[in-house]
């Protein structure tokens, strides 16, 4: 698989580690009073829930032997097409 | 031994006739010529049987002239190069080649488990599962060696592999995958536009069929033209002719793996060149020409050694000029065979008659036939043959049965495209009713196929597909395409009448030859209900052997076809996933081995450690002192007990360079560093340092290690070295993605500072003679835990931290990489009158332990904070990653395991890690398990063995005893739970 790193061009996967999920939220601990189980919630939920879609997946490659960017891919699971790539400090639509 | 080579013809072939070879197979020498196959060269010298089956050790002769060969696999070599099921028809032959048949005992000729032939009802579909299931202590003793010895696929080398495998990148606009007709025409169409191109092919000469056939091309004979081509393609600069070069999987984002086999036809590979040479080739568009493979017709005794595929018999007597034998018939059911066998008897070989299933064949060929003297017998069928290698062949005619005496019997069914490559996405291939095989359905994006592979079988198609891909892949990507003169070649006939099964021929009927699964078994198979073609492959083994069924995949499935009343593309197909070909797992790891696994790290004082004779360690990547054994010391305990003590009572140096080391500056790092740490570090002063815990968001443990603030915007973080990597992409995460608001820039600086830390009651008086005059050493100048930027040996700046690790007064000075065996020499001599001691990680060890420091063992990411003992760490007032979590109920449940030390009742007894605590009195079982030691030491200052661990309310149960389990070493004895931390608690040594 190749991903196309905004920053380095078209690379080797090899090149890169494998996060997951790019479209979660930490939650804001300010949101909600400490002590508040919803933050926990909130928490549980952003530590260890994850969707599993056979289709389009945003998620985070690190380009660990390049520039050292989080890079936010939009992959099809289902063949390792690639729709885009934006770096995680450029809020763009990836797809 | 009968003359040489007395099946060569005098004349012909694309053998090198002023190149003989020398060869031996089964110990008897043997010649052959440059060009030959070792199959080609053992049927010139008539070697006809060359192996035995794989269940019935059935005697087994050469069948095919290419990849898909499934009977003749020899070993090839001897000693450490000996390799095993090679196929003789892909083994190019070199001068002093040695092979070996295989799967016979104790001789090829002689065979004593041949009688398995007589239990075969016994070893039929599914024995497998019905024969060597009960009871299951015979498998040990029984079955297995039985199995092994029976149906051994051949003996791997013993010894280590003596050769070299690398790997390479390559990249192109187009890479055309077979350089047969269609792929030289892609390639020429290609690479005269100008665009990047591979060609690769798995023979050591371009040219494919064109080598095996008689036609002619632009007025030149069909080899002689696909020399004239690839002598073009050599020319130009832009194209890449690879030979000998197996394209055997296509993977994502047009990835390809290629194995080049570099060195396998010499007899050792070259100097400084590798055997093979794996090739990740990344090709913007892709062409595949892989042609398509022979495949038989069944029928009783169809294994007898003489009897071969047609093509085969055509390759061998146009390519090679060898007679496979003095009487050939062909049995088939289409138009290409007879036209391969015509052309064979033109080249002088005899043959006797054609048999072929169909009633009405084309009247030219017929009488071209006759022509020749060939008796033609249509509407007919093989239905036994008989001989040990075949003698005599029993046709049915519609005027009766007779008897042909010959002893080679060619065989068509028709052809197969090789769709392999297209499937490798997923993609399931079409049957087409026409030529009664599948072609390829969805291919992979940006790959087409051309020529036979793509189901077109004629000459002339094939040319015109491949230049008409090759243009077409060269001008999607943009490169203009000047007009190609395509040769005009006429598409022969192919005719075919699908035949599969001589269903009325007596004995074994084999379908997959490699495997020994004959029609019958897929007969069994349908009568037990195993009806899909997966079903049919597992339960049979059916096409799962190493040739993965190349000759016997759509046989099996029309027999199954026939069998259910479905049709074949009802019935399906098996889907054929990477390699192509096997792959060797030399090719596959390539330098990955042994000791070149993967880069060996060293310390910059890594030759100065050596030279002090320094037992070294692997701890990740890193070769690290262990710890530097003197004369006269009988074991390294007491070398280390040595160094401890040197270090508590005067100066010790160790090298710490490996220790992750992370940069961050800018207006926001204090900030940041509170985010990720559990404790604050904005507060902290310029030119102080300070410890830190940070967590994984799920509250667990990550990493610790001190950063120290250089400079109101500037940082220097250290991490433990095995997690440098890790905490380093964590903290590019924080940053990017949850907190790309904060203005820090982080930078990895672990190999660019050496870091050397010296220790000791002495170690101030050693620090103060390297550094330069304008540092200040002193308690006051630079106190406990004090971080300073500074100048040592004259000059060569220097981060000056005041930290310790052992508990003693100590330092670590860090100097620029380059200058840090230079720092260990400096220290060594400011410190020899006070006897400075080099110690390494063991020692580094004991006394962590003794100070009752965490370290790795107790950081296994099953560890929040309070179960360290850090709790009380974590700052109350600010948010930092894993703070929420860390507070669910089950990681502040107080009988949670808690860090402890530990200490034997009878203190003679050494302690060991991993045993686990019980109560007193408990049954040793998981439900009464109560934890267990992450780190022992001997502890020279106590004079016994210590520890620490995980102990269910271990901070509540201080002076209790507990048993400490270790089934492992068969040990039991009591310990008594103490404090973390057996030496100077209050830490006065350090502030010193
Ligand atoms: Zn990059």
């Amino acid at each position: 698989m190749r991903i196309p790193c905004p920053y380095c061009g078209e690379r080797d996967a090899h090149e890169f580690s494998y996060l997951g999920d790019a479209t979660l939220v930490r939650p804001d601990p300010a949101a909600v009073d400490a002590q508040d189980s919803a933050l926990a919630d909130r928490f549980h939920d952003y530590v260890y829930l994850r969707d599993n879609p056979a289709g389009a997946h945003r998620e985070w490659w690190y380009h660990a032997n390049g520039c050292r960017q989080w890079v936010r891919v939009t992959r099809d699971t289902r063949n390792h097409a690639i729709a885009g790539a934006s770096l995680a400090r450029e809020p763009g639509d990836a797809a | 031994m009968s003359r040489p080579d007395k099946n060569r013809l005098a004349s012909g072939g694309l053998i090198d006739r002023a190149a003989p070879l020398s060869f031996r197979f089964d110990g008897h020498s043997y010649r052959g010529y440059a060009g030959d196959t070792l199959a080609s060269a053992l049927l010139a010298n008539g070697v006809r049987l060359v192996g035995r089956s794989f269940k019935y050790h059935r005697p087994r002769g050469i069948f095919s002239a290419g990849a898909e060969e499934p009977n003749a696999l020899v070993e090839l070599r001897s000693g450490a190069r000996r390799e095993p099921n090679t196929r003789a028809t892909v083994v190019e032959l070199f001068d002093g080649l040695e092979a070996t048949s295989q799967n016979r005992w104790p001789s090829l000729g002689l065979d004593v488990l041949s009688v398995n032939r007589f239990l075969s009802p016994f070893l039929g579909a599914g024995f497998y599962y019905k024969t060597f299931m009960w009871p299951a202590s015979f498998w040990e003793k029984l079955y297995e060696p039985f199995i092994r010895r029976a149906a051994g696929l051949g003996r791997a080398a013993e010894e280590a592999d003596p050769d070299h495998y690398e790997k390479a990148t390559a990249f192109c606009d187009v890479l055309v995958i077979g350089a047969g007709p269609a792929g030289l025409m892609a390639a020429l169409a290609a690479g005269r536009t100008g665009a990047r191109v591979i060609l690769a092919d798995e023979d050591f000469l371009p040219g494919g069929r064109l080598n095996a056939e008689r036609r002619e091309v632009h007025g030149r004979a069909g080899a002689a033209y696909a020399a004239h081509v690839a002598a073009e393609l050599a020319s130009l600069p832009n194209v890449r002719l690879m030979t000998r070069t197996t394209v055997f999987g296509a993977y994502d984002s047009g990835t390809y793996g290629a194995l080049e086999r570099v060195g396998d036809h010499l007899p050792v590979p070259a100097p400084f060149q590798p055997r093979q040479r794996l090739w990740r080739i990344i090709a913007r568009r892709a062409v595949l020409a892989a042609g398509a493979t022979e495949r038989p017709i069944v029928f009783g005794g169809n294994d007898r050694p003489g009897v071969m595929l047609a093509g085969a018999v055509g390759t061998y007597v146009q390519r090679h000029a060898v007679l496979p034998g003095r009487h050939i018939a062909l049995f088939a059911n289409n138009d290409d065979a007879w036209r391969g066998m015509l052309a064979a008897s033109e080249a002088g070989a005899r043959v006797e008659a054609i048999i072929d299933v169909r009633e009405e064949v084309s009247p030219a060929l017929v009488e071209a036939a006759r022509a020749r003297d060939i008796r033609v017998l249509a509407g007919s069928r093989v239905i036994a043959t008989q001989g040990r290698k075949l003698r005599t062949v029993d046709v049915a005619t519609p005027r009766g049965r007779e008897q042909l005496v010959v002893d080679t019997l060619a065989v068509s069914g028709g052809w197969s495209p090789a769709v392999h490559l297209t499937c490798h996405h997923g993609g399931r291939p079409v049957w087409n009713e026409a030529i009664a095989a599948f072609v390829p359905g969805a291919s992979p994006a940006g790959l087409t196929v051309a020529g036979a592979a793509n189901g077109s079988f004629g000459l002339g198609a094939a040319l015109r597909e491949g230049a008409a891909q090759g243009a077409e892949a060269a001008e999607a990507l943009g490169f203009p395409v000047p007009p190609l003169d395509v040769p005009a070649v006429e598409d022969e006939a192919f005719a075919l009448q699908p035949f599969w099964h001589v269903a009325d021929s007596k004995g074994a009927a084999f379908v997959d030859l490699q495997n020994d699964v004959t029609a019958k078994d897929v007969g069994i198979a349908h009568k037990e209900g195993f009806r899909s073609v997966e079903h049919l492959k597992r339960y049979t083994t059916l096409g799962m052997a190493t040739d993965q069924g190349r000759t016997s995949n759509v046989t099996g499935l029309a027999i199954m076809a026939s069998l259910t009343g479905a049709s074949i593309p009802e019935t399906g197909t098996t889907i054929f996933r990477p390699p192509y070909t096997p792959v060797s797992l030399g090719a596959l790891a390539g330098h990955h081995r042994g000791k070149d696994f993967r880069p060996v790290r060293l310390t910059p004082t890594h030759e100065w450690a050596a030279r002090q004779g320094a037992v070294f360690v692997e701890t990740g990547a890193w070769l690290r002192a262990q710890y530097f054994p003197r004369k006269g010391e009988k074991d390294w305990l007491e070398t280390v007990t040595r160094e401890v003590t040197a270090v508590r009572s005067s100066v010790g140096l160790i090298d710490v360079s490996t220790f992750g080391k992370i940069d961050l500056q800018g207006p926001d790092a204090g900030s940041f560093l509170d985010r990720v740490y559990i404790n604050g570090f904005s507060a902290l002063a310029v030119g102080k340092a300070r410890y830190g815990v940070m967590l994984r968001e799920d509250g667990m443990v990550m990493d610790d290690g001190t950063t120290a603030r250089l400079g109101p915007e500037h940082y220097v973080m250290t991490t433990t070295t095995a997690n440098a990597a890790k905490v380093y992409q964590h903290l590019e995460f924080c940053l990017q993605v949850l907190w790309p608001e904060l203005d820090v820039a982080i930078a990895s600086i672990s190999e660019q500072w050496a870091q050397i830390a010296i220790a000791g009651p002495r170690s101030r008086e050693v620090l103060a003679r390297v550094v330069d005059a304008d540092v200040d050493v002193s308690n006051e100048g630079l106190p406990f835990i004090g971080a300073v930027e500074g100048r040592v040996m004259g000059g060569v700046k220097a981060r000056l931290f005041r930290l310790s690790f052992s508990g003693e007064l100590g330092y670590e000075i860090a100097v620029p990489a380059r200058h840090g065996a230079a720092l260990a020499e400096a220290l060594m001599a400011a410190g020899e009158e006070f006897g400075i001691t080099p110690y390494g990680t063991e020692a580094l060890g004991v006394m962590r332990i003794e100070k009752g420091h965490v370290s790795g063992n107790e950081l296994s990411g099953q560890t929040a904070a309070r179960d360290l003992g850090l709790g009380r760490m974590a700052s109350t007032k600010k948010d930092y990653i894993g703070r929420v979590m860390a507070g669910r109920p089950g990681l502040v449940d107080p009988a949670r395991p808690g860090f402890v030390g530990f200490r034997p009742v009878e203190r003679a007894r050494r302690l060991r890690a991993g045993a686990h605590f019980l109560s007193l009195g408990a049954k040793p079982e998981t439900a009464n398990d109560e934890g267990y030691m992450t780190s022992v030491a001997y502890s020279p200052h106590l004079g016994h063995w210590i520890g620490l661990g995980l102990l269910v309310r271990g901070p509540e149960r201080i002076g209790e005893r507990v048993r400490a389990y270790d089934p492992v070493r068969g040990e039991e004895f009591e310990v008594e739970v103490c404090a973390p931390g057996f030496i100077d608690p209050e830490g006065e040594r350090l502030r010193g």
